[in-house]
């Protein structure tokens, strides 16, 4: 296997009564899909705010390229190479479509300072130009000039990932790209992803199965906060401990 | 909300009212009402304490109800300076700044790790800190204030005749607008507002979003600090009353009846507010009553303030 390019180890947290996560060893080698499943309420979405640094562990550690990382506010983290998405659309409604791209542009440190206060960003034609760049990447070359709140569903995932891309990441972590997309839409994602991974390691939490099966190179799943079994989609398909406790007959 | 765009006449507008300004002094001189000089030139100092609010609450999203703290601390370095032989603004109000930037610093390096009524309380409490610290400062006049014997000079310019300061508070005013119209289109501005709309997805797009908004917190104490300045070289004193939450929640009021995130909200509530006061106070003593049937009908009929009616913000 590839060196790792994010190493999770022995990562636990509770909240209250309940363990969350529960000594979670993960790691996603560069350069691979991985897809991170498990049942609603596993511990997916807490693990992904773990990983991006909206929260912090009670113990275990986060390390991303070779780099310790436990201790990094989620902005250090994006600085050193990590995006995110969100499985609820999170993007900045009232501004345009380019606008949202070309805030992730200038928020890079390669970018330059945003500590100034003088020169309109208007003036700034590299940043557009980058910005609507990416928006070509992920189809929206056209909606540049709309609204964010009045793109589609769709549309707004595919923005979501346009902005996450557009901080350059080594890794970028999708919490369901997919959710409450279409089938016509989720096809269109699944493309997307897949043209994407070819320049960026992806750690992919995902609902949809078909989507999963597709796009990963391992699957690790996630059940009840425990890490059951991480392999390649043929060794999770036929693991008899996911079979049981999660996966039933639809495989 | 979208990013502040300004409005489509806003730059024509403040350069006829500019150029207006300017004539004042001499219009209500050739018609006898110098005493108006006084007055206009307390309404745009507090243009300028309201606006340097504006920048806190409205572009940076920070409901602070203790920004009068850094009114007040501007209008004691004045003060103070002049005891200790400073008679000069080019001195004297760089120092307020700097002093009223740098306690609004602290006050935002701890208030800023808290959010929502909990940041609204503990400005407040930090402000009520500083009251109180300069209520009991004997050697500051205690609360009775520390007053100055003369106005200051400006460059050797003596600011003692009306005019004078008129002029010098304008030049403040004009200068901190167009330096807030500049902040509000760069980088900045831009950051500072993404940080308002959704603070956890700016910081998802690599921001240090606790430095920016402490940046704006800085600022805006900074200009208050001017405008504590100019306000003891107008009124000839600094009180401990200018750091009272009742002077901050003043200001809070003119942002609110202006327009919160519109460049020039903090100028039209305080023109608004100030007029009225001085038009009503004389009729009577229950003004208040009809202050508050004003921001009742404000928050009614346009909620986004007096300013928006003026143009739109979004693009």
């Amino acid at each position: 296997m590839a060196e790792a390019l994010l190493d999770v180890r022995q990562l636990s947290r509770r909240f209250a009564a309940v363990d969350a996560l529960k000594a979670v060893n993960f790691s996603v080698a560069a350069g691979e899909v991985h897809a991170l499943i498990g049942p609603n309420g596993a511990g997916k979405t807490t693990f992904i705010h773990h990983v991006s640094g909206a929260l912090q562990p009670d113990s275990g550690s986060v390390h991303f390229a070779g780099r310790d990382v436990t201790r990094l506010a989620m902005h250090e983290r994006v600085r050193v190479g990590m995006a995110r998405s969100y499985q609820i659309t999170n993007v900045f409604l009232g501004l345009s479509a380019l606008d949202n791209v070309a805030l992730a542009v200038q928020g890079r440190a390669d970018a330059g300072s945003s500590f100034r206060f003088w020169r309109p960003v208007r003036q700034e034609a590299a940043l557009f130009a980058e910005a609507q760049d990416y928006l070509v990447q992920v189809g929206l070359g056209n909606k540049a000039g709309s609204l964010a709140g009045q793109l589609s569903h769709g549309e707004q995932r595919a923005l979501e990932l346009a902005m996450a891309l557009a901080t350059k990441p080594q890794l970028l972590l999708l919490d369901e790209p997919m959710a409450g997309t279409g089938p016509e839409e989720s096809a269109r994602m699944v493309e997307l992803i897949e043209q994407l991974a070819r320049h960026v390691t992806i750690l992919l939490v995902e609902h949809d199965m078909d989507a999963v099966f597709r796009l990963a190179d391992r699957i690790s799943v996630l059940v009840n906060g425990e890490l059951i079994c991480t392999g390649t989609p043929e060794e999770v398909k036929n693991d008899a401990g996911v079979r049981r406790a999660y996966l039933g007959d639809h495989l | 909300m979208a990013f502040y765009q300004a409005a489509r006449w806003q730059k024509a507008i403040s350069l006829a009212l500019l150029v207006a300004a300017l004539a004042l002094p001499s219009v209500l001189t050739a018609f006898g009402q110098e005493f108006y000089i006084g007055f206009a030139t307390r309404v745009l100092i507090f243009a300028l304490a309201a606006s340097s609010l504006n920048l806190v609450l409205g572009f940076g999203g920070m409901v602070s109800l203790g920004h009068a703290a850094f009114l007040g601390a501007g209008a004691y370095v004045a003060a103070i300076c002049q005891q200790a032989g400073i008679n000069e603004a080019l001195i004297a109000f760089p120092a307020a700044m700097l002093v009223a930037g740098l306690f609004a610093l602290g006050v935002g390096a701890i208030s800023l790790r808290t959010r929502g009524v909990y940041f609204i309380m503990i400005t407040l409490a930090f402000a009520q800190m500083a009251y109180y610290l300069f209520v009991s400062a004997r050697s500051w006049g205690g609360d009775d204030g520390l007053s100055l014997s003369s106005r200051m000079t400006l460059a050797g310019f003596s600011l003692s005749e009306d005019s004078a300061l008129f002029f010098a508070a304008l030049a403040a005013l004009t200068a901190t607008m167009v330096l807030f119209g500049r902040l509000a289109d760069a980088r900045f501005g831009r950051t500072l507002q993404a940080i308002r709309e959704n603070e956890t997805r700016t910081e998802a797009l690599g921001y240090p979003v606790f430095r920016y908004r402490l940046v704006a917190f800085a600022l805006g104490g900074a200009f208050a600090g001017l405008a504590g300045a100019l306000l003891a070289n107008l009124t000839g004193l600094a009180s401990p009353n200018l750091l009272q939450w009742t002077q901050s929640g003043t200001l809070l009021v003119m942002v609110i009846i202006g327009g919160v995130g519109y460049l020039y909200g903090g100028v039209v509530g305080a023109v608004v507010l100030l007029m009225l006061e001085e038009s009503l106070v004389g009729v009577t003593e229950h003004w208040h009553i009809v202050l508050g049937l004003l921001l009742l009908g404000v928050v009614l009929f346009a909620p986004k303030g007096v300013a928006a009616l003026f143009g739109k913000k979004h693009g």
